[in-house]
């Protein structure tokens, strides 16, 4: 486990300590440890003096902004209409047996976290998904088993 | 009606030497800049089409010292991708268009606001800006651009959420007015647009007006880009003139067996191949923000329009009534027509509602949903209801 006081006193040193700072904070927690803890929003509120709940309030806003258990690797994978008609489902089920888990669920060894998401501007190159920031696209059951069996072997 | 047919053009990532184009601009006026851009008819790219130069004309009259530019980069509309493609291929552009706007309202600070699905892009966006950056010091240029990211919130390409947003609060549309013109970002004069839209000016300044005037039609100058998908043998990005007819759009991109065109993506309308004829792409037809998806028969329009509405449904802020249960009960009201639980004439009584979500909801999310609903349910009837 991080310490997260230390993580967040740096980023309110390298953010400032006002209320714009919040998002480019939460993110970056975000970015290094895949969600936020209760703890990790306490900590935040603390340094920039205003409430847990309006941190919490803002976070629970965002979908990327995670206030529950996530993976090392989230997958995103994309439900919006091309994608939906370009072979989304075919996607799902390949990512579900390969990982053992259902969407909105995470792998026991925390390492992935199987989600569904909306439009990520890919339409001409769907189905796609994003894992963390990486988009993935024109995907098919091969290559999607291939970038996963990639990441395991991360 | 007579229009322009399809037309390609290369404006957008046409290699232009922006240095010289930025010097140019260093030796204009403010009010010279405005007027180059009134004089080119621009209308905003990201959808609503603002025309650009009263916006920066309005921007500029205030008296504030701090004025802001935000580019809007926050490209969620499903079907919209081309300012991913336009910022990946020619950033140098986009803060360009920044800069010109800047120097035509009166502010030092531009903010881009990317959104989070984006992100692998802003290292590469960082290394470009530190040039551009170098360049406009070289001309005598004192202006900054800062990034910010989204994080996954459809809503936050409403101008005023976008600003809740940047200033780290839930990203939930304002009452208007005060327009952004006049208390936009941080509560100054701000002049919001979008990623081609700040292209399309720096173009305006290379080539001028009068160039851009000769393309597209009265109500819609110029050309744009346009994110074609769906049932498509050539997905991609294509940039247009404007003012051609969906048929002509169809002939170039359909598959032969195209039945409708969703243009302007889920919060658009979408058009039945018995109007493709009468119908024009642009501001006298039907608007976009580029995205045009393409259905052929072998699509279930029910599928489409649900799709459609389950993302409302996730997307709406859920800060006012008309939007947040309006969703909801659209996409759950569709679901009963379809298992047959309600008579098909409920769907009159759902119109109605989409109609009462344009007039009480308080931004263009809510207001737009009734788009895709009336004019989906209004052309494909049969298929919501058997």
């Amino acid at each position: 486990m991080y310490q997260v006081g230390t993580l967040v006193k740096e980023l309110s040193d390298k953010y400032g300590r006002e209320r714009k700072s919040l998002m480019p904070i939460l993110q970056e927690i975000v970015h290094k440890h895949n969600y936020l803890t209760d703890e990790a929003m306490v900590e935040v509120a603390k340094e920039l003096d205003i409430s847990a709940a309006e941190v919490y309030g803002t976070a629970s806003f965002y979908t990327f902004l995670d206030t529950t258990l996530k993976g090392k690797y989230v997958i995103r994978v994309c439900k919006t209409i091309t994608c939906s008609m370009k072979g989304k489902t075919d996607i799902i089920h390949i990512l579900e047996d390969i990982l053992k888990i259902k969407v909105g669920e995470t792998t026991p060894d925390r390492q992935f976290s199987l989600v569904e998401t909306n439009c990520i501007g890919w339409c001409h190159k769907a189905p796609a998904i994003l894992i963390n920031d990486m988009p993935y696209t024109e995907l098919t059951p091969e290559k999607v088993t291939d970038i996963i069996k990639g990441y395991m072997r991360k | 009606m007579k229009n322009k047919g399809l037309n390609k053009v290369d404006l957008i990532f046409e290699k232009i030497d922006s240095k010289e184009v930025l010097e140019k601009v260093y030796k204009m006026t403010p009010a010279g800049i405005v007027q180059g851009v009134l004089d080119s008819g621009l209308k905003g790219r990201g959808g609503a089409g603002f025309p650009t130069g009263l916006k920066w004309k309005y921007t500029a009259a205030e008296k504030e010292t701090v004025k802001y530019v935000v580019c809007n980069a926050d490209e969620g509309e499903p079907g919209t991708f081309k300012d991913r493609e336009i910022l990946d291929r020619v950033s140098y552009k986009v803060y360009g268009g920044m800069l010109i706007a800047g120097k035509a309202i009166g502010a030092q600070t531009g903010i881009v606001y990317l959104r989070g699905e984006y992100r692998y892009l802003l290292p590469k966006l960082l290394i470009e800006l530190d040039a551009f950056n170098k360049q406009i010091k070289e001309i005598g240029f004192d202006f900054n651009i800062e990034f910010r990211m989204g994080s996954g919130a459809y809503i936050c390409g409403e101008e005023s959420a976008l600003f809740e947003s940047i200033e780290g609060k839930r990203g939930e549309p304002r009452n208007k007015p005060p327009y952004p013109t006049t208390s936009g970002v941080f509560d100054k004069p701000t002049s919001i647009n979008n990623v081609e839209t700040l292209v399309t000016a720096m173009m305006i300044m290379a080539h001028g007006a009068e160039k851009f005037v000769q393309l597209g039609t009265k109500d819609s100058r110029g050309s744009k880009v346009f994110s074609v998908s769906g049932d498509t043998p050539t997905p991609g990005i294509f940039e247009l003139e404007l003012g051609m007819a969906v048929q002509h759009f169809v002939d170039e991109f359909g598959d032969g067996d195209t039945k409708a065109v969703q243009v302007g993506g889920a919060s658009g309308f979408c058009v039945p191949r018995k109007k493709f004829t009468e119908t024009i792409i642009g501001f006298e037809g039907v608007p976009t923000g580029g995205s045009m998806k393409l259905f052929n028969s072998s699509r279930s329009m029910y599928n489409v329009l649900h799709n459609y509405l389950d993302f409302f449904a996730e997307e709406s802020c859920g800060q006012c009534t008309p939007c947040r249960i309006g969703c909801q009960q659209l996409l759950k009201g569709i679901e009963k027509v379809k298992k047959g639980e309600v008579q098909s004439t409920y769907l009159n009584e759902l119109v109605k509602l989409a109609d009462t979500m344009k007039i009480a909801a308080k931004c263009g999310l809510g207001q737009s949903v009734g788009n895709a609903f009336k004019s989906i349910v209004g052309n494909f009837r049969e298929e919501i209801i058997y």
